[in-house]
């Protein structure tokens, strides 16, 4: 995965330089104007958080049951980007619901289920960094739990919300936004993945260090 | 002989809980007091707050089953006794179970403290669908403490266990609140709306069957160093 590294990143951020010019050129929402164009950076980010939860949650079941340091090191990375694009999801959530809902925050089911899975996986960085002795395990099965629980929380929460059924705004996408849009999407695909490979190579890295030193104690 | 080990773990249990009474005593005085706290804060003029009882009910539940959670292991730690449970030559899948079943015991009876208290301070009628409402309280319970056992177990060794265990907890068992929340407001309704409360029943029994599995499938390779 290394190997492409260097090519990965340089396409991943040319295509975030030109996305800017492709959202100014999409045409405008006829109710909400400007204000939607934050629909670019929010849902592509969305999207990789909650590829990214099942991709630590799927490492972790290979960790625990295969043993593999290195599945251990890629959930710890896919772990931290949950959480990264799960905080920008959260902020750029509210920006928008403020023009369009007149409120910064809504019950609303996916809303509260974004939230909840940023919780969990805020629970898992904390395992991990304050666990202690073992606590890889203990973060793995956090993870496979958290991950298990996802479905639950849409339906719990979209049953909650149900019985008191609300209007959303209806999201269909007219031509000239589509592509734009699902440029977006792959931007933000490649960099997660760009920023996962460095993210796992740091933490092999780290522990081969670690060994080292032991090794060198040792003598 | 997998039902007998988790038999004799749960006997085990409920036998040293029985001399001391320790963790129940605390466990129903925490509950209570919660409760209490909860009322100062939600009963105006006499009135409580409209689907308070069913909220605070709940959250006393899970309150008191993280101390109670807290409590049991911290006992097998303090007296060294996990190791030897992990020991002896008996399947994991059957200790973790034994070990739900105790701490299922423990929360059943802290329950029947709690719900009468709550519906006396809240004027909440609980009676007038026992069914469903136990039917409730049992799938509930089930899957909070499926998911808190398997976690006490593995903080066991962990450094900061009383903060971790509710940090990883509540997050986890949303969906058992927010069922046992809505299925519980919807029986206490004026016009008691069993079919509401028949459809959380059954969101909670799916949400046991798989945390259960799960906690069955990965006990195993959790408690092995």
């Amino acid at each position: 995965m290394r190997r492409y590294l260097s090519p990965l990143l340089f396409v991943a951020m040319a295509m975030f330089a030109v996305a800017p010019v492709l959202i100014e050129r999409a045409p405008y929402e006829a109710s909400m104007g400007l204000v939607q164009k934050i629909f670019y950076f929010h849902v592509p980010s969305a999207m990789v958080m909650f590829v990214s939860a099942f991709v630590c949650g799927i490492a972790s079941v290979l960790f625990l049951f295969k043993n593999r340091p290195s599945s251990d090191h890629v959930a710890a990375a896919a772990g931290e980007l949950t959480a990264v694009f799960g905080l920008i999801v959260l902020v750029t959530g509210p920006m928008w619901a403020r023009r369009a809902w007149g409120v910064w925050w809504e019950w609303d089911a996916r809303l509260t289920s974004s939230l909840l899975v940023e919780l969990i996986f805020v629970a898992y960085l904390l395992v991990r960094k304050y666990g202690g002795p073992a606590s890889e395990k203990l973060a793995a099965a956090i993870a496979l739990f958290g991950m298990a629980n996802v479905p639950f929380v849409y339906v719990s929460v979209n049953l909650w919300r149900t019985l008191h059924p609300r209007t959303t705004v209806a999201m269909t996408l007219p031509a000239g936004m589509k592509e734009p849009f699902w440029f977006s999407v792959a931007a933000f695909g490649l960099l997660y993945i760009a920023l996962l490979t460095i993210r796992s190579w740091l933490g092999r890295e780290r522990a081969e260090l670690e060994r080292a030193y032991l090794e060198l104690e040792e003598e | 002989m997998f039902f007998k080990i988790a038999w004799l773990l749960m006997r085990k249990d409920l036998t040293v809980e029985v001399r001391s009474r320790e963790i129940l005593y605390t466990t129903a005085f925490f509950a209570v007091s919660c409760v209490l706290v909860f009322s100062f804060a939600l009963v105006k003029e006499g009135r409580p707050l409209q689907d308070g009882a069913a909220g605070i009910l709940w959250i006393a539940i899970a309150f008191a089953g993280t101390l109670a959670l807290g409590r049991t292991f911290e006992r097998e730690r303090h007296a060294e006794t996990l190791r030897a449970l992990l020991l002896a030559p008996a399947g994991r899948p059957a200790i973790y179970v034994g070990k739900l079943l105790g701490i299922l015991a423990l929360l059943f009876s802290v329950e029947l403290v709690l719900v009468p208290l709550v519906g006396l301070l809240f004027q909440a009628a609980f009676q007038r669908e026992v069914g469903w409402m136990i039917a409730l309280l049992v799938a509930g319970t089930v899957g909070f403490a499926a998911v808190g056992t398997l976690f006490a177990a593995m903080l066991v060794r962990a450094r900061s266990r009383d903060v971790m265990l509710p940090v990883l907890l509540y997050p986890i068992t949303i969906p058992v609140i927010i069922a046992g929340v809505r299925g519980t407001a919807a029986l206490l309704q004026a016009a008691p709306d069993v079919e509401t409360a028949r459809m959380w029943v059954a969101l909670l029994v799916f949400f046991d069957a798989v945390f259960v599995t799960l906690s069955l499938w990965t006990f195993e390779s959790l408690m092995t160093d």
